[in-house]
């Protein structure tokens, strides 16, 4: 859900059932892209399960630079994944030969 | 870090910071009452009056992330996830503890319990048995389903402590045995003129008929005392497990624990020598500091095992101490650590928390287009 003006695309707060495990990763990347100049959340009431994510950009649309933060995230997944399942191959095939 | 003058500080290639800033971006300094730079310097335009570019490039990413693994067996491993930053890393602990389904005893029905554990303790205690069975083999029930062999495990528990032995007799996790045709025990009918009466379940085949299972019975992890009883004592029940999240209820978590610390680094900031090097080696609880001769009779410390400081901080509590050693923190160096219960080895628990943080931006991108 967005809340933002009609006038202005550029700054807007995004209202997500989320909670800290995604709001704070896409936080991380949003203030890594340059268009940004703001960038926060918050949680209203720790007991339903929301956050607001505050995006004010240099001019370009806040949804689309949320949006492409989150594919920069799963980028960053798809990576870590590749990687982490090469490691644990290197791994296997290092001590399996070695106890072999 | 001591002040030097703006015409003595090193000359450094063009888009690199000056060491001071460099230290304070990438390192937590853990001071002998509490650490500093502890915040991550993550917006773009940072260092942009330097001219230096503090944004995201993805293929800076790549080429510095590293993963190594330095233990794996089947219950727990140990790797390092190197250049990633800390939301990132917290993101993917708390989706292994809480949002990586399980299976997980749910609903309990008593037949005859005699022993002085009160049913309700009982199945709070039957529910947080760990079954060692993939989760991704089955669905999630909502509400209005029935439960079927898609959905649901069915074990058995029937023990009696006989009065001719005279001792009390321990009810273990093991004794819980695998239903794979479903439940045993008939629901209340009026009319009982059909040829197969109603269970609680209704198993249209029977789950040993699944290839995964064929020869691979599901089992609980065994060991676990659920209960004691005296003699004459008997408990006979049946128990239902379904898929859920550890969100739910801390039955459903699939790990022992997980958690990470970052690297330590342990800098000496002057040579220490002889007597106080000495000194130092005594003072640390997991040595980390060893003794180097270095000829003519001079001993100097150093920093042989700085992976095994767990920060206590003796090292720099006495005062002096701290102008000579240097406690710090890398800040994007993670020594994770996972613990499974069994249902799955923590090397596929951790690609599922990945697969789940994707599943999570992809649902936003849907959203808002």
């Amino acid at each position: 859900m967005e809340h933002g003006s009609y006038k202005d695309q550029s700054a807007s707060t995004f209202s997500l059932a989320e909670d800290h495990t995604l709001a704070n990763a896409l936080r991380f990347t949003l203030n890594q892209d340059p268009r940004v100049s703001v960038c926060g959340y918050s949680i209203p009431h720790p007991s339903e399960a929301r956050v607001n994510i505050r995006v004010q950009t240099t001019g370009d649309p806040a949804k689309e630079v949320l949006k492409d933060s989150c594919q920069d995230l799963m980028m960053i997944c798809q990576h870590v994944r590749s990687t982490f399942d090469q490691a644990v191959a290197d791994f296997k095939n290092n001590n399996g030969s070695e106890s072999g | 870090m001591p002040k030097v003058p703006l015409w003595d500080l090193p000359e450094l290639p063009q888009n690199q910071l000056p060491l001071h800033l460099q230290l304070q971006k990438t390192r937590v300094s853990c001071n002998n009452d509490a650490p500093t730079n502890t915040e991550n310097v993550t917006y773009s335009g940072a260092y942009a009056a330097l001219g230096i570019d503090n944004s995201l490039r993805l293929d800076e990413f790549r080429n510095n992330f590293k993963v190594k693994v330095i233990k794996l067996n089947e219950e727990d491993m140990e790797f390092d996830l190197i250049g990633i930053d800390a939301s990132i890393a917290n993101a993917f602990r708390r989706i292994l503890i809480s949002e990586l389904p399980t299976m997980a005893i749910e609903k309990v029905l008593v037949a005859n319990s005699s022993s002085v554990v009160q049913d309700e303790v009982l199945a709070h205690r039957l529910g947080l048995i760990p079954i060692k069975v993939d989760p991704r083999l089955f669905d999630y029930m909502s509400e209005n389903d029935v439960p079927n062999e898609k959905n649901s495990i069915v074990f058995k528990l029937h023990v009696k402590c006989e009065r001719k032995s005279g001792e009390r007799l321990t009810v273990y996790s093991h004794d819980l045995e695998w239903l794979p045709s479903g439940s045993e025990y008939v629901l209340p009918t009026e009319n009982s003129s059909e040829s197969k009466p109603k269970t609680y379940t209704s198993f249209t085949s029977s789950q040993v008929s699944l290839p995964e299972f064929e020869n691979n019975p599901i089992t609980v992890t065994p060991g676990i005392i659920i209960s004691k009883l005296a003699p004459g004592q008997e408990i006979e029940l049946e128990a239902h497990a379904v898929k859920g999240v550890g969100k739910t209820h801390a039955k459903w978590s699939p790990v022992a624990t997980a958690w990470y610390r970052m690297l330590p680094e342990v800098v000496l900031l002057q040579d220490i020598e002889d007597d106080d090097a000495q000194k130092l080696v005594n003072k640390c609880p997991v040595n980390v500091f060893d003794i180097e001769d270095m000829g003519k009779g001079v001993k100097r410390a150093t920093v042989a095992r700085p992976r095994a400081c767990t920060l206590c901080r003796e090292c720099i509590r006495e005062p002096g101490w701290e102008e000579k050693v240097a406690l710090r923190r890398v800040k994007d160096h993670f020594i994770f650590t996972i613990e499974s219960t069994g249902a799955l080895p923590p090397e596929v628990l951790f690609t599922e928390a990945v697969k789940i943080l994707e599943d999570k931006c992809e649902s936003v991108i849907t959203e808002l287009s």
